[in-house]
């Protein structure tokens, strides 16, 4: 299975997204921000960074790059796309995904290992959690506090949107503990947390970020999603 | 206002230069007219009083310096030293590894953010200058009082620009020191270092090889920031009235910096470029007749042709410019275009401004009129050299004489632990290291707090390095020379406690103005302790930063000599953490422990001391303990092991216990306040599991290391027998909260 990569002017963590593709037995494809080529991949991670900057705010440039255009069109027929941290940001903007990703609260920039409940496995990237898992991975950003109206924060509460919480402490202000979240056909997730540093006992805090990418290959093999 | 051209100067040799405003000294002023046949035109002069500042030429201290070279032990790995715009190690065949640590240390105190986060993107050049892929930073900090008002200014803001700045280029701070004192108020000081990788056939070389190639600027544009850096150029002589818009502060742009980075790597890889040479202090200048100079070869140069983000600068300004994210290449006339694809590309602007000529001379034009036109080696390499006079700071004696030893002892040694442990230098650092990201480029095997960074550099066979970077001021303010090797010792120390084996070093000096022979004869004796310690350890000195001029008004900061040590580990899978991670090993002290609290934690934080000499340091023993550290953790015979420093034995046992929350339960000798609490060096915990005592002792007696055990790890409560117990959770709340106290 081919997961595709993409790589902004700015963007950081690919290739430690590209590794967790190849630690969990898929095959990583480089994406480049200025080609609309998908390249016949299977399934899309916007990885963390911080896409020509970030200077205007996050994700507002990136959501205009040719490649998302292409991602888009994907991301309607089902095509299964995994925004982390600046990837959840672009999401966002493009609106694909509901609601936005502001400052932290406490106004700083904070990396610090963090425990996570998955809330709803029901999704192309976390058929191997299950519901109610608490998974100890990492935040490290500046702007993750998610943010929304009352009304979006209900409907995502309701159709079982919110896929991940923080919990035993809310590092930066998000509204109802979101840490990650879906949109209604579940193949489209953004995820503030950086589960592709939490895959090899060496250098993550734990390997439970390795489900995200599992999961994700077992879906496009016809394998265990959750309905 | 008409330029001053050659030509002008030629024409008007007694017209009246400025040279004292911008720094220079009249017989230095007479040596460039000598060189030049005719006084300096207004381009040249400022080229020179920033080449032969101090900061660029070293002329106060190069005498001194060249002791690392001399006394440097050989070494078969070293492919690049003193000199280069990094050093540089073989690992293997294959990889070689570039590291550096450099000053920033005024600019941060004007603008503590910009400052802070220019350090950064200024170091990370220089590795990448070298041919590397810069891997990781970490940074030395030295604040003062950490409850004065200025300080709250200071921290907050120097912390986030380190953290905006590496953060948003995606390189992970593994490491470095946070540490408080008075006598850095007026004078914080700002480190920074950079690690890099590259294989070992593309180390890159700065020389602006080849009549014919093409001079090449790549990055940000050029604009006023930064004019005066490093000299006095914005001084109110060269255009009357209009200097305020010239801040001396650079402004950084980590995006066009990782963009730089990106477009560097691709470069070298394709083999495009025959030299590369970064633009920091000093800017066009520097790069400009460095790599002429460097080759031997000269350069015409059209200095119009540099983008511009103020159209009304001026030649000198232009020369002078310190704007960052710039790289200047050599580039044959085959690749240009080659080259600029891959800038546009990444959507950096890159311009040929010149071309390498062999008429052994810089010249440059400003629409079409000459500005400039030098011998490139009389900036880059024939600048002053002085050798300034020294004397012993007079209050030395009485300072050495004014023991901490003598001091009142505690009677409660549960409250002064937990009084020590909350005390700036020795709590938790979170609050600054958790703004930085660790975890970028999924390589980074230990980071902060540990004793060491380790970088993984070699994904198939798990190779990697550790770097660890250390000075104490309040013991080299007490005894230069071994405050020097302290710094050394306890750098070394803190790269072999993980498993790995010291290969070399680094150094910031941090000092005061040369000119006060106090000064002069500190930096005099750490140079020469420093470069003493590397021979007797075997490991050489690979290149550095001098900072002088650190201080307020008459009064210098302490004599801060920051040193970093690198270290290979073949296999990261085998390094040794510091936390205990266990119920039940065994907890052994490595070293032997004495009466030294001079210069100690304990003096300063409970007497407001500072006298006496600092601890004595013995690099065989610091060498025994190294080969035993790399044997066990060869042998897998240590589960944890921490460096013993500032705080002593209690410092050790609280992080320890701390980092994953396992108690201890330990008993010292009768003299427990001196076990606890000395600062004694060569020595280190270890955790050692039960089952493989035996085989530890064994390899103990080999090395014939003094050892002792002191208890177990386990529980929820660091316990010292007969003493106190403390829990855990008391301890962490006395440990972590003072930072966030004082910085929210």
């Amino acid at each position: 299975m081919k997961v595709g990569v993409v790589t902004f002017p700015g963007s950081l963590d690919d290739r430690d997204a590209a590794r967790a593709v190849r630690i969990a037995g898929g095959e990583a494809v480089r994406l480049w921000h200025a080609d609309s080529d998908l390249h016949g991949v299977d399934a899309v991670v916007l990885p963390g960074g911080f896409s020509y900057g970030d200077y205007l705010r996050c994700g507002a440039i990136a959501r205009f790059a040719p490649v998302m255009e292409s991602i888009k069109k994907a991301a309607s027929n089902g095509l299964p796309v995994l925004g982390i941290c600046n990837g959840f940001q672009i999401l966002c903007e493009a609106h694909l995904l509901p609601g936005a990703l502001t400052r932290n609260q406490h106004l700083r920039f904070r990396n610090r290992e963090q425990w996570v409940r998955v809330e709803s496995s029901a999704t192309a990237w976390t058929g191997d959690y299950q519901d109610g898992q608490e998974i100890y991975i990492l935040i490290k950003n500046g702007e993750g506090c998610f943010v929304a109206d009352e009304e979006t924060l209900d409907m995502l509460e309701d159709n079982g949107q919110i896929v991940a919480r923080y919990v035993h402490g809310n590092p930066n202000g998000s509204m109802r503990d979101i840490a990650a979240i879906r949109n209604e056909a579940g193949n489209v997730v953004g995820i503030m947390p950086h589960p592709e540093h939490a895959v090899e006992a060496l250098t993550g805090p734990s390997l439970d970020g390795l489900g995200f990418f599992t999961s994700v290959l077992k879906h496009l093999s016809g394998g265990s999603e959750k309905e | 206002m008409s330029i001053d051209t050659v030509e002008r100067a030629e024409s008007t040799p007694d017209e009246l230069q400025p040279f004292a405003e911008l720094g220079l000294k009249e017989d230095e002023y007479e040596r460039i007219c000598q060189i030049l046949g005719r006084r300096p035109t207004q381009s040249e002069l400022a080229m020179y009083s920033i080449m032969w500042s101090e900061h660029c030429s070293y002329k106060s201290s190069k005498i001194h310096l060249k002791q690392f070279g001399e006394k440097a032990p050989p070494s078969d790995r070293m492919l690049a030293g003193i000199g280069e715009n990094a050093g540089v190690i073989a690992v293997n065949d294959k990889l070689a590894v570039t590291f550096k640590v450099e000053s920033h240390n005024h600019p941060s105190f004007v603008e503590p953010h910009q400052g802070a986060a220019t350090g950064v993107g200024g170091i990370v050049r220089d590795i990448l200058a070298m041919g590397a892929r810069p891997v990781a930073v970490m940074d030395p900090l030295r604040f003062g009082a950490a409850d004065h008002p200025d300080t709250a200014r200071v921290l907050p803001g120097v912390v986030g620009g380190i953290g905006g700045y590496g953060n948003c280029l995606g390189l992970p701070n593994i490491g470095g020191e946070v540490v408080f004192d008075p006598s850095y108020q007026g004078n914080p000081l700002v480190n920074a270092l950079c690690v890099g990788v590259l294989p070992v056939d593309r180390l890159q070389n700065k020389a602006a090889t080849g009549p014919g190639n093409i001079v090449v600027l790549m990055g940000a544009k050029t604009g006023r920031d930064g004019i005066g850096g490093v000299s006095v150029l914005a001084s109110a002589t060269f255009d009357e009235g209009s200097e305020q818009r010239r801040p001396s502060v650079q402004v950084g742009d980590p995006f066009i910096e990782k963009l730089l980075i990106e477009s560097c790597l691709e470069l070298y890889e394709n083999k495009l470029i025959v030299g590369v040479q970064d633009l920091g202090g000093a800017g066009l200048t520097c790069a400009l007749t460095e790599t002429a100079a460097a080759a031997g070869t000269g350069m015409d140069v059209q200095l119009e042709k540099v983008h511009l983000r103020e159209a009304s600068m001026e030649p000198h300004e232009v020369l002078a410019s310190e704007s960052q994210e710039r790289m200047l290449f050599i580039v044959e006339p085959s690749n240009l275009d080659a080259v600029l694809n891959v800038a546009s590309i990444w959507g950096v602007i890159a311009t040929p401004i010149g071309v390498v000529t062999n008429t052994g001379r810089v010249r440059i034009t400003w629409h079409g009129e000459t500005v400039v036109d030098v011998p490139p080696g009389s900036l880059a390499d024939d600048g002053p050299i002085y050798a300034r006079p020294l004397r012993e700071p007079a209050d030395l004696i009485l300072l050495q004489a004014d023991r901490a030893e003598t001091l009142p002892r505690p009677t409660d040694l549960r409250e002064t632990l937990l009084t020590l442990v909350a005390s700036p230098n020795l709590c938790d650092k979170t609050w600054v290291t958790e703004q930085y990201d660790r975890y970028v480029l999924g390589n980074t095997i230990l980071a902060q707090p540990e004793d060491s960074g380790i970088i993984r550099i070699d994904e198939e066979t798990g190779l990697g390095i550790a770097l660890s970077v250390d000075g104490n001021s309040r013991y080299t303010r007490l005894d230069p020379y071994d405050g020097a090797r302290l710094a050394l010792a306890e750098a070394f120390r803190n790269v072999a406690v993980t498993g790995a084996e010291p290969v070399a070093v680094t150094d910031c000096l941090n000092f005061g103005s040369p000119e006060d022979p106090a000064v002069m004869w500190q930096f005099a004796e750490a140079v020469r302790g420093l470069a003493d310690g590397c021979q007797e350890l075997g490991i050489p000195v690979t290149g550095g930063n001098v900072s002088f001029y650190n201080q307020t008004g008459a009064t210098a900061i302490h004599p801060t000599p920051i040193v970093g040590v690198l270290g290979i580990i073949d296999d990261v899978a085998k390094r040794i953490p510091m936390g205990f991670s266990h119920d039940g090993d065994l907890l052994f002290l490595l070293g032997e422990t004495a009466n030294e609290f001079s210069g100690s934690e304990w003096a300063w934080v409970t007497h407001q001391h500072l006298g006496g000499r600092p601890p004595k340091v013995d690099f065989g023993r610091e060498q025994a303990l190294a080969g035993f550290m790399a044997r066990t953790a060869e042998l897998g015979l240590v589960r944890s092991a921490h460096d013993l420093s500032e705080g002593g034995l209690a410092q050790a046992l609280t992080e320890s216990c701390l980092r994953k929350g396992i108690g201890a339960n330990v008993t010292v000798g009768e003299d427990a306040f001196v076990a606890l609490f000395s600062e004694s060096a060569s020595r280190v915990l270890v955790a050692v599991p039960i089952g493989l005592r035996q085989a530890f002792e064994a390899v103990v007696a080999e090395q014939e290391i003094p050892l002792t055990l002191l208890g177990t790890t386990g529980g929820t409560s660091l316990v010292v027998k007969d003493q106190f117990e403390i829990p855990l959770d008391e301890l962490r709340t006395a440990w972590s909260s003072t930072l966030p106290k004082l910085f929210g």
